[in-house]
């Protein structure tokens, strides 16, 4: 049975020296089969797992990581949530996706620290300002929270903000999403973790697959460091290294990886209460529940592996931040790192099934896979369970590469990549 | 940063180039090449882990395309060439950048 955790749970344990709480989930080796095998202990993985258990009753589930839960790009993100698209069938899933997390700590029993500050996009010339309209109210009409602000209105709620008529990039307007906002990132992947493995699953870490196994047409299982291990159907959720995955099987993708970098601060007393974003001075920052403020902003230049980046985007980035906040000129950095990222052509992920039977991906995230978590999950364990594309995720097969159906929604990436 | 040779113009940091993604082959016959051709040829990449090759063009320099030879884990670059004529072809229209 497993542990609730609650206040009175804490006090408990707190009173015993905290020597009695048990594992969060079970430390497992790989049976011969399952009838699903989920390839990557991320965000998406664990909520896949988590989801085909509630939602369709399959608990024969393995989940293998070449390394630890979140150890990718779920302990790598800016752990942004929005769901301001352009498009209705991203607005839609995104939207969908949002409405999750905010019931999640309580449907996880697992604290996700959400904190709905609210993301401000800001506009820094009457153009942008025109297509920045165009967008909020396409947010609006897909029935979704946005609001615009004016100068007047930014100066009342970002005080330090610089909006001097001088700045190099005067700013002039913006829009917000109150609801959008940030949440612990690894208390996602812990928190599905917990519950996937309460109801069957097993989370295999340090496991590396090396191979698809598939037999007349049909993915078998996968070849891993810790053995063969058959499977019903696999899913790939590895993205960053989806292509890596996919060539396993003869598939091409049309996907390129890249490095995106984010940085953190030293920590500092409470001042920035919204996520601000800004596409022309291309950086986006909001400050922790610790203080530190979080920094992240465009791609690195080219195709990248290597899960670092180049300091000439960590230059673009701070420059950025300075001039939206020029009081943080003398601020240290503590931390800086890079994730590898699927950036697709129309920057909207690929998630279904891929050209050969039992195998599925979730993937194509591009900058934006942790706000997709509980979304990217629920809809791609529809997608196994019943073998057919949720409603939700339908535009977002592989297929629309051919058919010329893609969901161009570059335009309303947070910040251009 | 990564340092790149510019086969004309020397050793420059990456900041004055555009990547154009790795190396793809225009369809031979444009106007007799399939859908499915002209689908893989923009949209679908090999993305190896590893050593493949792709296009850079020296944007704030002589504006020339060039092939590079780059190792997409270590971001090691094995070799430059110049585009010739015959070898492959250059992309055309738009670069990630």
């Amino acid at each position: 049975m497993l542990q609730r955790y609650s206040l009175l749970s804490l006090f408990k344990n707190g009173l015993t020296g905290n020597e009695n709480w048990q594992p969060t989930w079970r430390s497992v080796e790989p049976k011969k089969s399952y009838d699903v095998v989920i390839v990557g202990a991320g965000g998406h993985g664990l909520a896949t797992a988590y989801y085909l258990a509630r939602n369709h009753g399959i608990t024969n589930v393995a989940i293998v990581d070449k390394g630890w839960i979140g150890g990718g790009n779920t302990g790598r993100n800016t752990s942004a949530i929005r769901s301001n698209y352009f498009y209705r069938e991203a607005t839609d899933f995104f939207e969908r996706s949002l409405q999750l997390y905010e019931g999640l700590g309580e449907e996880l029993n697992y604290n996700i620290m959400l904190s709905q500050i609210g993301v401000m996009t800001l506009a820094h010339s009457e153009h942008e300002m025109e297509g920045i309209r165009r967008w909020a109210n396409a947010i609006q009409i897909n029935g979704v929270d946005s609001e615009f602000l004016d100068l007047e209105q930014i100066r009342k709620e970002l005080p330090i903000l610089n909006t001097s008529v001088n700045a190099r990039y005067p700013v002039v307007g913006g829009f917000v999403q109150r609801r959008g906002g940030v949440a612990r990132h690894d208390a996602i992947a812990w928190g599905y973790a917990r519950r996937a493995d309460e109801l069957g699953a097993d989370i295999i870490e340090q496991c590396e697959v090396t191979n698809l196994l598939q037999h007349g047409g049909r993915v078998t299982g996968v070849e891993t460091s810790k053995g063969k291990i058959n499977a019903g159907q696999v899913v790939l959720a590895v993205a960053g290294h989806s292509s890596h995955l996919a060539a396993m099987a003869d598939i091409k993708l049309p996907i390129t990886s890249m490095a995106l970098q984010a940085m953190v601060s030293e920590p500092l007393k409470p001042f920035l209460n919204t996520m601000t974003v800004s596409s022309v001075c291309h950086a986006y920052v909001s400050q922790s529940d610790r203080g530190e403020l979080v920094i992240g902003g465009s791609a690195d230049i080219c195709n990248s592996y290597a899960q670092r980046g180049g300091m000439p985007v960590v230059e673009e980035n701070i420059r950025a931040l300075v001039e939206l906040y020029p009081c943080l000129s003398r601020l240290k950095l503590m931390r800086q790192w890079a994730g590898i990222v699927d950036i697709t052509p129309d920057t909207c992920p690929v998630i279904g099934a891929l050209p050969m039977s039992g195998l599925y991906i979730n993937g194509g995230w591009g900058t934006g896979g942790f706000k997709a978590i509980p979304a990217g999950g629920e809809t791609t364990a529809y997608t196994v369970a019943h073998d057919s594309p949720h409603p939700l995720v339908e535009a977002f097969s592989l297929e629309r590469f051919r058919s010329g159906e893609l969901v161009n929604e570059a335009a309303a990436s947070g910040v251009a990549h | 940063m990564q340092q790149i040779d510019c086969p004309w113009c020397g050793v420059r940091d990456e900041q004055e180039f555009s990547c154009g993604g790795e190396l793809v082959s225009r369809p031979r016959d444009p106007a007799n090449a399939s859908d499915a051709e002209w689908t893989d040829y923009l949209y679908f990449r090999q993305n190896i882990k590893g050593l493949h090759t792709e296009v850079w063009r020296h944007t704030a320099g002589c504006r020339m395309w060039f092939l590079v030879d780059r190792d997409t884990v270590n971001h090691s670059i094995t070799a430059i060439r110049k585009l010739q004529p015959g070898v492959t072809s250059a992309p055309e229209g738009e670069v990630n950048e």
